[in-house]
């Protein structure tokens, strides 16, 4: 009799929420959708998580669609969970599914053979079938972070020159080929304008501990360094924070920012001050924007590697740089129209 | 079943209902529709979706390679709790018994019937040998596992990494190459049935390990000794028992099966070495799995299977608009209300009084 009432208690409640649920799907006209699956950086890591989830939302803006409906996403908290995020939004049938970083490359690889009607884009990295060749159903988007790094370089270049100082630091993630095209683009825009310098190079082999970005940075900073530009993430907004308390005490050094426009992260005092130099954009967000759009209208580039660099505007620094001097940014414009015309060939390979 | 048992059993029942009460307090607090959550648990563990009346049997197997590392993590807490240690080096046990299945899985050229027990082999020994040093050192200079535990699982991180990357090598800075097949778990069986889940052989090795589990800590007389280590040290001294060995043992033990949980995963879940930028959180869901479990092998199993489920629905909430701190709240909130288990028994003690009373008096 009790577990009777028991049962009772526990199916009253479940049917009645079952009852509204009914009621709550209305039928609606198909909506294009969007799902982004993120790495365990989470959705809000200032990166390219993030950056990329910017670029959907401003899809859902311009399109009409309604966020957490039409467009969201899902946020893994482990490597093991790439697989079932993927297959979930694939069993959903959404429009276009994005993943961003190399990490998804294996898991959506696998997806994507196991859901070939569904469309995935896959950003940073190349999916591939056992042949080597491209997978139809996936588009592949990178980016030219060689080309964006090199400029930053140039700009870090000049500072220091007209400043007098000579040494500048580079902090990287995980030592891995992606990255390690931060480093080399960097290396040689330094070079390119200012060959007598040095440049300190550390892996922090995190992107997600600031504390050690810092300590790091400090590292540098103590040896002679002037400006430090970061490939690392949240790892890096440790040595923005240090930057920046420097800067308050008086002490001149600045950071570069990495992905996106990192000029907010360093504002320090109440003078609004940043004490970052400039950025290196890499525009996740233009990425996922366009795919999806190209989707929408019928044109989507499964099978197809989609190179973003400076000449399509997929990198390069910031259209506002209030800490560059004028004379700085206009050897930086001349420098990003050379490689765009292919003047100028950047390495992706560093040279130390 | 004895009463003692049974209240364990009742305890978590309560804390789990508690639990899943809060989560969707929470949710109703946020605007949304709490069957959303009890819809992605159903769909999440059975496959099959009330809202849209759809059934996907790949969320079972899915489901099952959720629940299967922190079921072996949840045993190996568990094992080393009934000895009186806290082991919360599961984590970097886990990364070393997949450091070392890597290892056997790419190095050894043999047919599947002696790689795959190799590779698994390898994992518990991998993991025994990282649970018994803080073991050791407990038994010797009597220097806190705690502390020992927590530092090994940084140096198993890095360990791992460092060899993976410089020693095995890498495809792409990461990952290592493929495993052979050989090495593999993988079942086109066991995928088949569940509409090409990633469901492997492995869960075999979990079953086999809940069992062992069961039968070393009740029925032999070696788990005897390993309990009664854990009621009371000196009393176990005193009664002629090698404490010293006992709590070795025990780590060593506990480390086996979570070492078992890396090899599974890696030849298993992933098919290639990883190495990673953080650990993972296997060995945390471990404890929390081990104590709502009652560190009992069944009571494990079963925590297990709850926290797989959890993990299991929190793509399908978060695809309906729940976020995933939604099931990290429930995971939390059952660990605190389980925590809580004298106010609750004196709950229980209190709520039982009451319904009872009335038949004793009508029986007066």
């Amino acid at each position: 009799m009790k577990y009777r009432v028991l049962l009772l208690a526990l199916l009253v409640p479940a049917l009645v929420m079952f009852g509204c649920q009914k009621a709550e799907q209305a039928p609606a006209a198909k909506a294009f959708t969007v799902g982004l699956v993120t790495d365990v950086g989470g959705i809000d890591d200032k990166s390219f998580n993030q950056g990329t989830w910017e670029g959907v939302l401003k899809f859902a803006a311009d399109f009409g669609l309604a966020k957490d409906k039409d467009v969201k996403y899902l946020q893994s908290t482990a490597e093991q969970d790439y697989v079932p995020n993927l297959s979930t939004f694939a069993d959903e049938k959404l429009d276009i599914i994005i993943a961003p970083g190399f990490l998804f490359v294996q898991a959506m690889g696998e997806v994507a053979a196991k859901y070939p009607e569904q469309k995935f884009l896959l950003i940073d990295d190349l999916v591939k079938d056992a042949n080597g060749n491209f997978v139809p159903n996936v588009a592949n988007a990178t980016f030219a972070e060689h080309e964006g790094s090199f400029l930053v370089g140039v700009a870090a270049g000049l500072k220091a020159k007209a400043d007098g100082k000579n040494t500048l630091g580079f902090i990287g993630g995980m030592k891995f080929a992606l990255i390690e095209k931060f480093q080399a683009g960097f290396e040689q825009g330094v070079k390119a304008v200012f060959p007598e310098a040095t440049i300190l190079v550390d892996y922090s082999d995190s992107f997600t501990e600031a504390a050690k970005g810092q300590a790091l940075a400090q590292k540098q900073f103590n040896a002679g360094a002037y400006i430090i530009f970061h490939a690392a993430g949240a790892t890096g907004n440790g040595m923005i924070k240090e930057a920046k308390e420097r800067q308050e005490k008086g002490e001149i050094v600045w950071g570069i920012g990495v992905d996106k426009d990192q000029y907010s992260d360093g504002v320090f005092g109440t003078a609004g001050k940043s004490a970052v130099l400039t950025s290196m954009m890499k525009r996740v967000d233009v990425a996922a924007y366009d795919v999806a759009k190209m989707a929408k209208d019928g044109s989507f580039p499964g099978g197809q590697q989609l190179v973003f660099n400076l000449k399509n505007k997929g990198v390069g620094i910031p259209a506002e740089n209030p800490n560059l001097p004028a004379d700085i940014v206009a050897k930086v414009e001349e420098y990003a129209a050379k490689i765009g015309s292919g003047e100028i060939s950047v390495s992706e390979i560093p040279a130390q | 079943m004895t009463k003692a048992k049974n209240d364990k059993l009742v305890l978590s029942l309560v804390a789990t209902g508690l639990g899943f009460l809060l989560g969707a307090i929470v949710i109703i607090g946020t605007g949304k529709n709490p069957f959303i959550m009890l819809n992605a648990m159903v769909f999440g563990t059975t496959g099959f979706n009330i809202a849209k009346g759809i059934f996907n049997a790949r969320y079972i197997g899915e489901f099952f390679i959720q629940a299967m590392p922190i079921i072996l993590t949840g045993l190996s807490v568990g094992f080393a709790f009934r000895t009186g240690l806290f082991n919360i080096g599961a984590e970097g046990q886990v990364l070393v018994g997949g450091l070392a299945a890597t290892v056997v899985a790419l190095v050894v050229k043999a047919p599947a019937i002696i790689h795959v027990p190799m590779v698994l082999g390898a994992g518990m020994l991998a993991g025994a040998l990282w649970g018994a040093l803080p073991g050791f050192l407990k038994a010797r200079f009597n220097v806190h596992e705690v502390v020992v535990t927590i530092m090994m699982n940084y140096i198993g991180l890095h360990l791992n990494n460092h060899i993976i990357r410089n020693i095995i090598g890498t495809r792409d800075g990461v990952k290592t190459a493929l495993f052979p097949h050989t090495a593999m778990l993988s079942s086109d069986f066991l995928a088949g049935i569940t509409n090409g889940s990633r469901l492997n052989w492995g869960i075999v090795s979990v079953l086999l390990a809940i069992l062992m589990y069961w039968f070393v800590i009740e029925k032999t007389t070696f788990g005897f000794g390993l309990r009664a280590v854990g009621f009371n040290k000196e009393g176990a001294r005193y009664a002629g028992m090698k404490v010293e060995r006992n709590v070795v043992a025990s780590m060593a033990i506990a480390g086996a099966f979570a070492g078992l949980a890396g090899a599974v995963m890696a030849v298993g879940t992933f098919g290639f070495g990883r190495t990673l930028p953080a650990a993972e959180g296997y060995g945390f869901d471990g404890i929390a799995v081990a104590l709502v479990g009652g560190n009992a092998a069944f009571g494990i199993m079963l925590s297990g299977l709850l926290f797989g489920m959890l993990k299991a629905a929190a793509p399908l909430m978060q695809s309906a608009g729940i976020p995933k701190e939604i099931g990290a709240i429930i995971q939390a909130s059952i660990v605190v209300f389980v925590a809580m288990k004298y106010g609750l028994e004196k709950l229980l003690v209190l709520l039982g009084r009451k319904s009872r009373e009335p038949v004793e008096g009508s029986a007066v």
